[in-house]
């Protein structure tokens, strides 16, 4: 078998064991952490995409910050006691849960899978992911879309201090 | 020769020996940046420290008669090792209480960031970015000379909280989860002005890559002193963003005064309360490497990297041609014994750390707080623009244009930040409409007004 393949089918079994261990974890610290492996080996897969700007962001945003402060949270609420908190009495709810997550899998591969099976170029172009490439598009593409990005980030850092700080 | 068989190795092997190349220095160094803490420590308070380990008493038979009686001492060197046995040999004890596998995982989650972190770190020069021209030390550092370098260290550098959260929560001790909560916390805060801070730098030399920095810092101090190197410390961007970085880096290390989440009269030990022998060494050992490795960081992306002295040698030896031959026998020695420079600078940055320790008392929680948000993400943010804008200057205007660029911007934050703290100062506007009441000069909203 492909070098390549094992790698990639290494990685997304971790990957997808990590994420359904998020769901399937009775313990919320057990399932960010779960979130957390799964988001760390889902950078490697944008690596071995050659898409490290990419993969460096995912590791430095959401495994390094955003998951950070949901185990604080998560902590703080003290929600991790001994022999989890969270049991739900038996439902229709998981069934549907996972018809529906079969049904969005199915849709998105149907998307996928054909167009990247026609592809003739298994490798992209040298200059993809790299942060000068993905720097020069931002700023000249998609300069618009960027920096309506970041008029909404920061309606939403003055939205919160609206929030927090209504008494003043 | 060396040259040409590393060249003719496999990229596995080559890999491996990059990667050794990297991790046995900082196991080996491990211990004597312990000694070297403990001493230096002792010297600044005053105390003797640990210098008896070691001492060798040369036996009365000894075939050397002038030595016999005498003393061999090695100044408390070997102390380390001694307590390395001992945290081997002492009982290793588990509580009940504790989650086990994440109790067990912790340790080796606070160790991998620490190592990991220096996986972009060149402690040799790099001639040029092309690794076929690059010299001799392209071959043996760094590991990886990936393009996104800086933000490599940002991320694996987040990661290390993990192992001191996971410890606290896995403890099942609320004392350890205090510890936790307070690290994820101060992790948070003061990664953001870190990021901002390095961003700084990243524009001003141009590129992510480790290797390129230490080369943009190579070039004429300020754009216009040929003969000095253009060190990051020395520019007025630089400088603030330096002290910016330098305390955070002290932060994310969890160390004195920052070291809150093993705040021992507050939380017992914090996180690592539960973990005895070789489980605690191994947290200890990961805050060593993690200090060694952020002051390679510091010491690459502000201090010129691995080159000895801010001087380029050979731009003096064309000015004065009369020392040209001393000045190009100083460009090889500064190329030939590139690492020792870089060594010495890690040593440097420790010894900074251990400076601290003994100087400053540890922050209070809202101390660390308001560092961390209201002064160094302001400061670094307001630095991030003013780059930009002396970058834009100098690009259009030359180098002289650019640091006028920069004076007037930095003025005008200065101006800025004046007139913010005069109305902070004199008051709100609408104070009377929204009854808000000022206490030594802080608007505090009397109980019951503005729930609405």
């Amino acid at each position: 078998m492909d070098t390549n393949l094992i790698v990639f089918l290494a990685m997304a079994l971790v990957a997808a064991v990590a994420a359904v261990g998020v769901v399937a974890m009775n313990n919320p610290v057990r399932s960010a952490l779960c979130l957390v492996v799964n988001f760390f080996v889902l950078a490697f897969v944008y690596f071995s995409l050659r898409a490290e700007l990419m993969g460096i962001s995912q590791i430095l945003v959401y495994t390094g910050a955003i998951m950070v402060l949901f185990l604080f949270v998560i902590m703080l609420l003290n929600l991790g006691g001994r022999g989890g908190t969270l049991e739900e009495r038996p439902d229709v709810k998981p069934g549907i849960g996972v018809g529906l997550g079969i049904a969005l899998f199915a849709l998105i591969a149907f998307q996928v899978l054909f167009p990247l099976q026609a592809s003739a170029t298994p490798r992209a172009p040298d200059d993809y992911g790299l942060p000068q490439t993905v720097g020069r598009n931002l700023f000249t593409t998609y300069v618009l879309p960027f920096e309506l990005a970041s008029v909404l980030l920061l309606v939403g850092i003055v939205g919160a201090i609206l929030l927090a700080k209504r008494k003043m | 020769m060396v040259q040409e068989w590393l060249q003719g190795l496999p990229p596995f092997w080559l890999g491996l020996i990059r990667v050794l190349l990297l991790v046995l220095p900082i196991l080996i160094l491990v211990p004597g940046l312990i000694w070297w803490e403990r001493r230096l420590l002792s010297w600044m308070q005053d105390r003797i420290g640990p210098n008896r380990t070691g001492t060798l008493n040369v036996p009365r038979w000894f075939p050397i008669k002038s030595w016999r009686g005498k003393k061999l001492r090695t100044f408390g060197l070997l102390q380390p090792i001694a307590d390395g046995v001992k945290l081997f040999l002492k009982e290793d004890i588990t509580p009940d209480a504790v989650d086990r596998k994440l109790y067990f995982i912790a340790p080796a989650i606070a160790l991998f960031p620490a190592f990991a972190l220096g996986g972009v770190l060149p402690f040799g020069p790099w001639l040029s970015d092309n690794p076929a021209t690059a010299g001799f030390y392209a071959l043996l550092t760094p590991v990886a000379n990936v393009d996104i370098g800086i933000l490599y260290v940002l991320a694996i550098s987040s990661l290390g909280v993990y192992g001191v959260v996971l410890a606290g929560y896995a403890s099942n001790n609320k004392y350890s989860l205090l510890g936790g909560l307070r690290a994820s916390a101060q992790l948070i805060s003061y990664e953001l002005a870190m990021g901002v801070s390095l961003a700084c730098i990243v524009m001003a030399s141009g590129s992510l890559k480790m290797t390129e920095m230490v080369r943009s810092q190579e070039g004429p101090l300020w754009g216009v002193v040929p003969w000095i190197q253009n060190w990051f410390l020395f520019t007025p961007y630089g400088l603030i963003s330096a002290v910016v970085f330098l305390i955070c880096m002290v932060a994310e290390t969890n160390r004195a005064p920052f070291d809150l989440p093993e705040a021992e009269n507050e939380i017992i030990a914090g996180y690592h309360t539960e973990y005895s022998s070789m489980k605690f060494a191994v947290f200890f050992m990961g805050e060593y490497a993690a200090m060694f490795i952020f002051g390679g960081i510091f010491a690459t992306v502000f201090l010129g990297g691995y080159n000895l002295l801010p001087v380029n040698w050979l731009a003096i030896g064309d000015s004065v041609p009369a020392l040209s031959g001393v000045m190009g026998f100083m460009d090889r020695l500064n190329y030939a014994l590139a690492p020792l420079w870089f060594l010495g600078k890690c040593a440097g940055g420790i010894t900074f750390y251990v400076w601290l320790r003994a100087t400053l008392p540890r922050l209070r929680y809202d101390q660390l707080m308001s560092l961390g948000w209201k002064s160094l993400l302001p400061l670094a943010v307001a630095n991030f623009i003013i780059v930009a804008i002396w970058i834009m200057g100098t690009a259009k205007w030359g180098v002289a244009g650019g640091w006028i660029a920069w004076a007037g911007a930095s003025l005008l934050a200065v101006l800025l930040y004046l007139q913010v703290m005069s109305t902070y100062k004199s008051g709100f506007p609408d104070m009377q409409r929204r009854k808000v009441v000022l206490t030594d000069g802080i608007p505090n909203a009397p109980v019951g007004a503005g729930a609405d």
